[in-house]
């Protein structure tokens, strides 16, 4: 059969499964805001309202655009995190614990070289905040590459692990004067760029490069093609001569590597200093967002924006509506728990 | 207390019918409709090439699948079969080619959790007492005691049996039931069927191996590309009438010729020397291995499965470390190098099972054929793939071999045939200098297994040297320079072909009889 035939015969069942896919999805939202509702309706609050609330501010207004996007920014690059390592079958729960460490890597480079130029002083933090996480990242990949450990368990661990050497840092070194639980700010040479006035900054652009460069990388080049044999069958990838422990290990610290530049960009570019606990799960975040984009680049993008949206408008919810904010994450928690009821959820339909 | 079904009556009456099946999946035509007569007390044989059709309409009649048109009638009254469960209440049972039973629980328990209107509480010395009866009956002797991990193929297969025999099935369905058994068993095997054919049951016997068609099937029935091609009886068929039917056009056979002067001189390609492995788990350990394979040699390796042929093939590879001795590639030493570097020295590896061993099932075809050498067609220091030159040595080599398949489709796609035409095109076109072949022919149709063969062969005239382990006896005698037997992790013998017989080798195979033979 030629393939132009193929692609007529495959074609109405494509444009069919596309579909499905998307009544699926928005079935999905609607149940996730139709349970959320019924919270906010227990707790005693309007739900239409609250939800207008949250659209109206971070939507409705320039600014509140601008913080959704300072808010996507980590999001982005830990999602990034764990969809790299996930091509290759590897499940990195620790992109938390990656983040704190290339904070703390990023966090001594501007400490320490405050008097270099920023030209030379944000490369440094950014090598710095890479080097920090991959080398996080490198334990539970080296102990899943030689049969040892499985990555997921010695990921997550490492996360409880990670913000304890950050407070060693903190309480012993790195505090200022004025306050312990945080460093003293940084020099304007190790702060990122802001744009238009905004928060927002460089942050965003490392992270739309980075999933393109991701994308490209999976889709032309011959590590991609090795990194998608290894993930479909690691047996048979190892068999045909694909360097598979190799892979495992290297893939793995490119993902910490990844995570700590969302570090980096958190402590450099929003924060401009290193605080106690200041990431607040956005590896986590990073993790679901991931999932939920079913690791594609476009997908992380959308679901990163969505999120934002969650969580911004959720912050202003604590304000007005006097809501906690841990009624986001129930928010957040319902999303992810439709997703992952997916699978079995529709099988009916099928066929 | 559930009693035995009484043997039937030898009579031959129509037991079952298929009328005019159809079924198609998405692009493919696998049933056209075919009709089918299944008598009592008959053997009745579904002979066709990969992809005829025949696996199809058999899990139609067993429920897997749903036919688009088409009527199934058993003693003439209309019946719908929608489940595996629907066709066990027709009395209708199916041994699948790679078996379910589940091995952590004993063989009655196995049985028990197959038979219908199972009681709440298992009485499983009754149970026991039944497969004794049954197994005595038709010689499938099992101790209902073991555990099912503990037991051979073989074994396994007469569990499978005995469990449709209790479960009271009538017609039994064999998807190709001797692939997996050494001679003597393939022996018991037809005389349970004889057997069983006595007392009334239906058979029907899946398979491509025309021989055993011939010797054994009341009737035949041939299916081509989804169509019936033909009914025939015993005694209308032979064996150009059967390959006429299977293919439309005449078969080119194997051209073999071994060569005369063995070039001992030459240096070997592959030395192992003392060589031992440490398995884990269900792998086997081979212990003491001692093997040269030369240039221009295929040395085919014998064995019942699970004797140390997979953990040998990865040894070669790289997969399997050498816990001791010294493995030599090509003169030099390769003693535990990782699988990149024996790929690249240029050794070709055609595994037992291409679904699992060699290729990613969610990508394409053709990217399935750059997996192996991907330094090869990397460009820019592999910022690109060179797909056209993928496509273009691809292509050669399919041409060569006379194989087809489409190339941008996921590989997961391809039927089992196809996937090994693949792995074979794929590892033939790097030409490689040593090449581990295993089951080369499996799942192939004859005609494919003709041209698979003949690339073997054509590798070896051109200097390569072979490793060719296979449980097809014909197949070994026919093609190897040499042959050695591997039971249990050793080499339990070795010989030239021309110096043994099937019997011998398939003793060796078992481990029984050693003391007869002389060991190299």
């Amino acid at each position: 059969m030629s393939k132009l035939t193929e692609t007529f015969t495959h074609f109405p069942v494509v444009r069919q499964k596309a579909l499905q896919a998307a009544v699926r999805y928005l079935l999905m939202i609607l149940f996730a805001f139709l349970m959320f509702g019924l919270i906010l309706l227990i707790s005693g609050k309007d739900p239409l309202q609250s939800y207008k609330d949250i659209l109206s501010s971070t939507l409705g207004s320039a600014y509140g655009f601008s913080e959704v996007i300072v808010a996507m920014i980590p999001m982005l690059i830990t999602a990034l995190a764990v969809a790299l390592p996930s091509r290759v079958g590897l499940i990195n729960v620790g992109g938390e614990g990656q983040l704190y460490l290339g904070a703390a890597f990023a966090t001594f480079g501007a400490l320490t070289f405050s008097s270099l130029p920023a030209w030379l002083l944000l490369p440094l933090m950014v090598l710095l905040g890479m080097l920090g996480g991959a080398l996080w990242a490198f334990i539970p990949g080296y102990l899943k590459s030689i049969g040892l450990v499985n990555e997921t368990i010695t990921s997550l661990l490492l996360n409880s692990v990670a913000p304890k050497i950050i407070g060693f840092l903190i309480f012993g070194f790195w505090h200022s004067p004025m306050d312990t639980v945080k460093t003293a700010n940084f020099v304007a040479a190790a702060r990122l760029p802001t744009f238009f006035g905004t928060r927002i900054h460089l942050g965003l652009v490392f992270g739309l490069v980075l999933l393109l460069v991701f994308w490209l990388v999976m889709k032309y080049t011959r590590w991609g093609l090795e990194m998608r044999a290894i993930g479909s069958n690691p047996q048979a990838a190892r068999r045909n001569g694909i360097p598979l422990s190799k892979y495992l290990v290297i893939v793995m610290c490119i993902g910490g590597a990844i995570a700590g530049l969302a570090g980096m960009a958190q402590v450099s570019g929003f924060y401009g200093v290193l605080l106690l606990n200041f990431s607040m799960s956005l590896g986590f975040m990073g993790f679901m967002i991931c999932w939920l984009a079913g690791g594609e680049p476009l997908g992380i993008v959308l679901m990163s924006f969505v999120v934002a949206v969650i969580t911004t408008g959720g912050n202003l919810l604590q304000l007005t509506r006097d809501l906690p904010y841990a009624v986001i994450n129930i928010l957040l928690a319902f999303t992810l728990f439709v997703v992952l009821a997916r699978p079995t959820f529709f099988k009916g339909t099928k066929s | 207390m559930i009693k035995n079904p009484a043997p039937m009556t030898a009579e031959k009456k129509q037991f079952l019918a298929m009328r005019g099946i159809t079924k198609s999946f998405p692009g493919v035509l696998a049933n056209d409709a075919i009709n089918l007569d299944i008598f009592n007390a008959e053997i009745h044989a579904l002979l066709g090439e990969n992809g005829a059709g025949k696996s199809t309409l058999m899990k139609i009649l067993y429920g897997f699948y749903r036919c688009d048109s088409g009527q199934i009638l058993i003693n003439g009254q209309q019946v719908t079969i929608h489940s595996p469960h629907d066709a066990r209440l027709h009395q209708i049972g199916m041994v699948f080619q790679d078996f379910n039973l589940i091995p952590a629980l004993s063989v009655a328990e196995n049985i028990a959790l197959f038979l219908p209107n199972l009681p709440a509480v298992l009485n499983i010395k009754e149970i026991n007492q039944r497969i004794l009866e049954v197994s005595k009956r038709y010689d499938l002797q099992v101790n209902p005691r073991a555990m099912v991990s503990q037991l051979s193929i073989g074994e396994q297969q007469k569990v499978e049996i005995l469990k449709l025999l209790l479960a009271e099935a009538h017609l039994l369905i064999l998807d190709e039931p001797t692939r997996v058994l050494a001679p003597h068993e393939v022996e018991a095997l037809f005389k349970v069927l004889d057997s069983l054919r006595k007392d009334g049951y239906a058979i029907v016997q899946i398979t491509h191996k025309m021989k055993e068609v011939l010797e054994r099937a009341d009737r035949i029935t041939v299916l081509r590309g989804g169509h019936l091609a033909g009914t025939l009886s015993q005694a209308e068929a032979s064996e150009e009438k059967l390959v006429a039917l299977m293919f439309e056009k005449k078969l080119t056979s194997l051209q073999v010729g071994h060569k005369t002067v063995t070039e001992k001189s030459s240096a070997p390609l592959l030395e192992l020397l003392g060589v031992e492995t440490h398995g884990e788990g269900a792998e086997t350990s081979l212990k003491a291995i001692e093997l040269e394979v030369h240039p221009g040699e295929i040395v085919g390796v014998a064995g019942v499965s699970g004797n140390g042929q997979k953990e040998l093939g990865d040894l070669v590879l790289g997969m399997v470390r050498c816990s001791r001795g010294r493995k030599l590639l090509f003169g030099k030493d390769f003693t535990n190098q990782s699988v990149q570097k024996v790929r690249r020295s240029g050794v070709g590896f055609i595994p037992e099972n291409p679904l699992t061993m060699a290729i990613a099932p969610f990508m394409s075809v053709l990217q399935n054929m750059a997996l192996t050498r991907t330094w090869r067609y990397s460009r820019a220091g592999g910022l690109s793939i060179d797909w056209p030159a993928v496509k273009a040595d691809v292509e050669k080599t399919m041409g060569r071999l006379e194989f087809s398949f489409p190339l941008y489709v996921p590989a997961r796609s391809l039927s089992g045939g196809n996937l090994q035409r693949m792995v074979i095109i794929r590892e033939m076109t790097q030409e490689p200098r040593l090449i581990i072949a295993s089951y080369l022919t499996r799942g192939l149709d004859v005609q494919s297994a003709i041209a698979a063969r003949q690339a073997l062969v054509q590798a070896r005239d051109n200097g390569a040297g072979i490793l060719f382990i296979s449980e097809d006896l014909e197949e070994l005698f026919t093609l190897s320079d040499r042959l050695i037997v591997l039971y249990a992790g050793t080499i339990a013998g070795s010989f030239k072909p021309e110096e043994t017989t099937f019997f011998e080798v398939g003793h060796l195979m078992t481990g029984s009889e050693v003391h007869h033979v002389q060991i190299n």
